[in-house]
């Protein structure tokens, strides 16, 4: 019998179980799917502070970029995930715009975030093919990017041949029914190939975290925040060096509007294409392609980049981010079920928090003090919220 | 065999090829003996036509500057200049 | 732009041209829209000039002659997507070879017809130049006047590497083999004799006996040679699984081959039609009798909904035309003998298919480093590392590994890939069916509302 069952291979499961294995816990990963088959597999891999606000995200994502650049300099080569540390730009088309991007980098300087403003005639030096007129910007130099993908199976993998093969299994295809339960406690999940008891259940189901709560009668309020991205042809030279986007993007994140936004989000990666996001709406989870959706991104990355427009897309996937009302994600101990952790409602930001969420999560299994004050991510606040 | 128009001339990297009007410029290179023009980015393998319909985009090619055109849909017209190893 | 159409037809070829007509005869306003400059699709490719034998050019040349003048005709646009409107559909169009503008047409039907093309399966040196699909060597004679090479092996399996062979060799080729993976034609209970089609079958064993050309079954191509060119291949005898029990060389400069067709969907399951599995495995469109797709409006014929030759393609273009024509309202007498023969072409596709199926044995050609995604360069070796990190599917296989990401986003892997992984192949998930620059993406439809910007 493990100790822990985690619900879910995304990025955050993934995570989850290599740090409880890591603590000693034996640790039993089951997915419906594949690994990364869910938000993780449609996600670019950001590993951003440059867009979290000051506060409690900041503090997470700040101690999850150290966790990842951890590692991948404890991997071979860029980890076995594609870590580049590329560092990430923001830019700002109106004076306005990049005073209140300037403020915020001061604020988020202030947790630790470094930055470096940059004058508008000096954008060039850093991404030689931006455009003209952009009234400057600012530079995040711990800004990273990951192949999500991989980094969660190999996040898994490596847990499994460093801690054990026994410490940290993953079984997929294995679709969890429901709960077990001692009383109040969840001792357990039932499962379309049997019940599997374990000492606690987190729940790392991404935007299907819902309904996992849900199994245990309490209420977990993630709903699907649509998003494409549109992927070019592979190119040799990277034209682009750093994670480049819009001020306009960290307002969209934080917007609670269903309708649809976009804001250029442009960056090369190792395998050669170049990936122009993001867009979010809330439409459930309809896969069906938005024509005027990709349009827009076009639009937004050819002005930012206008050497794009001769460049050609191959591709477009959606996704859907796991979207909570405060934009917080929900980490820690259900109050109304024990044994019941959750680790899910990331967003957009999943990938980049995932470590130290997996972190966190395994120093509330062990009864560690942890690292972070988990109180802003505790799942208690939407239960307190209905009361 | 079909009326055939007056042949004309493309150029593969500065080399004449004789095109029969209405061919692509794949098939006037792949005529002419020039059975690659291509390298993958990894590994760098030549490449020439493989599907012939402009499925599998193996046989890429730049023409008058203009890069990744498929060789295979792309009709030859007289002067084009075609690049290889240009890929970008 | 122009007004909406009432039925908007993608793909100039037998089902497409038949369905055209058959719904302006009934009284639509038709567009026909194709990617290549002339019409014919694969099939019928090249078919104006003299001296070409592919049957029944002459009625097809007719029907183009008749569609012309009653019918919008776009050659030369290739479409890249297709989506719902408030009453209709917009199909978004690259117009040009090169040049490449953005055209957007809307209708208020859509008809499918967009065909097929080569099933290759992988081998040691698949990506060598001068291996080439039989429907390429195909095209290349047809369209292009151009005989793929000088010595040429003809592999695979099914009917159709027969024709590629005759035509190779009538066209000077020295042809050194066709080499069948299944059983040979001739059998006495072959498709090609029950289905009174002896003829035909007849005519292709002349062809072969004509021009000396070795014909056996049970033998494959499983390695091409060479360094940066084919200078020979390896051909195994098989036994029944495909497995090879004893193998030799024949020295070639051209590899012809190809292992069925898969049916070209993307677009229909752009707009969420379902799809079934067809006799291959392949999924095909699901359509009832009229070939409605499950999307009211949108209609599916020829290849798109079963691969079964050009015959079959224009009784179902006829079929499909006058579908739409009816539920918009035109009065359109019923045809029962039309049905009757597209169910017997149908059958007649279906015993053939069964006749040809791949078997799995193929995969014991590979080695760890034979490539599977020719785009991406994945090797073999690189699939089995993303099971063994807990892909359980093509798509997660994908995600880790990369075949099915480059250049011809899985057409030519994708079902490969899912046979390594002991699936049948999905439907194809491609909101992007043809590259589009991001320059022509931005400008596609000026009447797009402006992104809101700045921060708020």
């Amino acid at each position: 019998m493990p100790d822990v069952v985690v619900i879910g291979a995304g990025a955050v499961g993934a995570a989850c179980a290599y740090y409880a294995a890591r603590a000693g816990l034996d640790t039993l990963v089951v997915d419906r799917g594949s690994v990364a088959a869910g938000t993780t597999g449609a996600g670019e891999g950001n590993v951003l502070v440059s867009d979290k606000a000051p506060g409690p995200e900041l503090a997470l994502a700040l101690l999850s970029r150290d966790l990842w650049l951890g590692l991948a300099e404890d991997g071979v080569g860029d980890g076995g995930f594609e870590y580049e540390p590329k560092g990430g730009l923001v830019v700002a088309r109106t004076p306005h715009e990049l005073a209140a991007l300037t403020a915020l980098a001061g604020a988020q300087a202030e947790q630790g975030a470094e930055h470096v403003v940059v004058p508008a005639d000096a954008l060039t030096d850093h991404e030689p093919h931006l455009a003209p007129g952009l009234a400057g910007g600012v530079l995040y130099p711990q800004d990273a990017q990951v192949q999500p993908a991989l980094a969660a199976a190999r996040l898994i993998r490596r847990g499994a041949e460093r801690f054990g093969r026994g410490t940290l299994m993953l079984r997929t295809g294995v679709t969890v029914t429901g709960l077990l339960r001692a009383g109040e406690r969840v001792t357990g999940v039932a499962t379309d190939h049997g019940d599997i008891l374990a000492g606690a259940v987190v729940n790392a189901a991404g935007t299907w975290g819902g309904e996992i709560a849900a199994m245990a009668g309490t209420p977990l309020p993630i709903l699907p925040r649509r998003g494409f991205v549109l992927v070019t042809e592979p190119i040799r030279e990277p034209l682009i060096r750093h994670k480049v986007y819009t001020a306009a993007y960290v307002t969209d994140v934080a917007s609670d509007s269903e309708d649809l936004e976009t804001s250029a989000v442009v960056e090369a990666t190792p395998s050669g294409p170049v990936l122009v996001g993001a867009s979010r709406e809330r439409v459930g989870f309809d896969r069906t392609t938005s024509v005027p959706v990709l349009e827009r991104l076009a639009r937004q990355a050819v002005e930012l980049f206008p050497v794009l427009a001769g460049l050609r897309a191959i591709r477009a996937y959606c996704g859907f981010r796991p979207y909570c009302p405060d934009h917080l994600p929900v980490i820690g101990q259900d109050p109304a079920v024990p044994g019941l952790h959750h680790a899910c409602g990331h967003e957009g930001a999943g990938i980049g928090l995932a470590p130290a969420t997996g972190h966190l999560i395994a120093q509330t299994l062990t009864g560690a003090v942890p690292d972070l004050d988990l109180r802003p991510f505790l799942p208690g606040r939407f239960q307190e919220a209905r009361r | 065999m079909r009326p055939v128009d007056r042949e004309f001339e493309i150029t593969v990297d500065g080399v004449a090829v004789p095109v029969v009007p209405g061919q692509s410029v794949g098939a006037a290179l792949h005529g002419a003996g020039i059975r690659s023009w291509r390298r993958t980015r990894r590994e760098g393998r030549p490449r020439g036509l493989f599907c012939g319909i402009g499925v599998c985009f193996d046989c890429l090619v730049t023409v008058n500057g203009v890069p990744s055109l498929r060789a295979c849909l792309t009709e030859a017209r007289p002067g084009d200049r075609i690049t290889t190893e240009n890929e970008r | 732009m122009t007004g909406t159409y009432d039925l908007a037809v993608v793909g100039a070829g037998p089902a497409g041209v038949a369905g055209a007509l058959s719904a302006c005869l009934a009284g639509l306003d038709v567009v026909l829209i194709d990617g290549a400059t002339s019409p014919g699709g694969q099939y019928f490719r090249g078919f104006g000039a003299p001296n070409r034998a592919t049957p029944g050019s002459a009625r097809f040349a007719r029907q183009w002659e008749t569609l012309t003048a009653r019918a919008a005709v776009l050659l030369g646009h290739r479409v890249w997507a297709v989506e719902h409107t408030g009453d209709g559909f917009a199909v978004r169009c690259l117009e040009g070879d090169r040049e490449e503008r953005p055209r957007t047409v809307t209708a208020r039907a859509l008809l499918f017809a967009t065909g097929a093309h080569d099933r290759p399966l992988p081998f040691p040196g698949w990506d060598l130049p001068g291996v080439l699909t039989a429907g390429g060597a195909q095209a290349l004679l047809k369209g292009d006047l151009v005989v793929a090479g000088r010595r040429i092996v003809v592999a695979g399996t099914g009917p159709f590497l027969l024709p590629v062979a005759t035509g190779l060799a009538r066209a000077g080729a020295d042809v050194r083999g066709v080499y069948e993976a299944n059983g040979r034609l001739g059998l006495a209970r072959h498709p090609l004799l029950t289905a009174g089609r002896a003829a035909e079958a007849l005519g292709y064993g002349l062809g072969l006996a004509r021009h000396r050309i070795p014909y056996l079954g049970r033998h494959a191509v499983i390695e091409a040679h060479g360094h940066d060119a084919l200078t020979h291949v390896t051909v195994a005898r098989l036994d029944a699984g495909w497995r090879p029990l004893a193998t030799r060389t024949v020295e070639c400069d051209t590899l012809a081959y190809g292992y069925g067709f898969v049916p070209q969907i993307e677009l229909p399951v752009q707009l969420g039609c379902l799809t079934r599995q067809g006799t291959d495995g392949a999924p095909v469109v699901a359509v009832d009798a009229g070939m409605r797709a499950s999307v009211p409006g949108v209609y599916a014929a020829g290849e798109t909904t079963g691969v079964g030759g050009a015959p079959l393609a224009e009784a179902e273009g006829r079929l499909a035309g006058r579908a739409a024509a009816a539920d918009l309202g035109r009065h359109v007498p019923p045809l029962p003998a039309l049905s009757r023969r597209a169910a017997r072409l149908s059958a007649f596709a279906a015993a053939l298919a069964r006749a040809y199926p791949v078997r799995q044995g193929w995969q014991d050609w590979l080695r760890d480093d034979t490539l599977v995604c020719r785009c991406e360069e994945v090797p073999l070796s690189a699939v089995r590392e993303a099971v063994s990190l807990g892909a359980r599917d093509a798509r997660a296989v994908k995600l880790l590994a990369r075949p099915g990401m480059g250049w011809c986003q899985g057409r030519m892997c994708g079902h490969v890939v899912a046979a390594l992984v002991g699936d049948d192949p999905e439907p194809p998930r491609r909101p992007i069916a043809q590259p589009v620059r991001l320059g022509d993406l931005a400008n596609a439809s000026p009447q797009a509302p402006e992104p809101p910007g700045g921060p708020r």
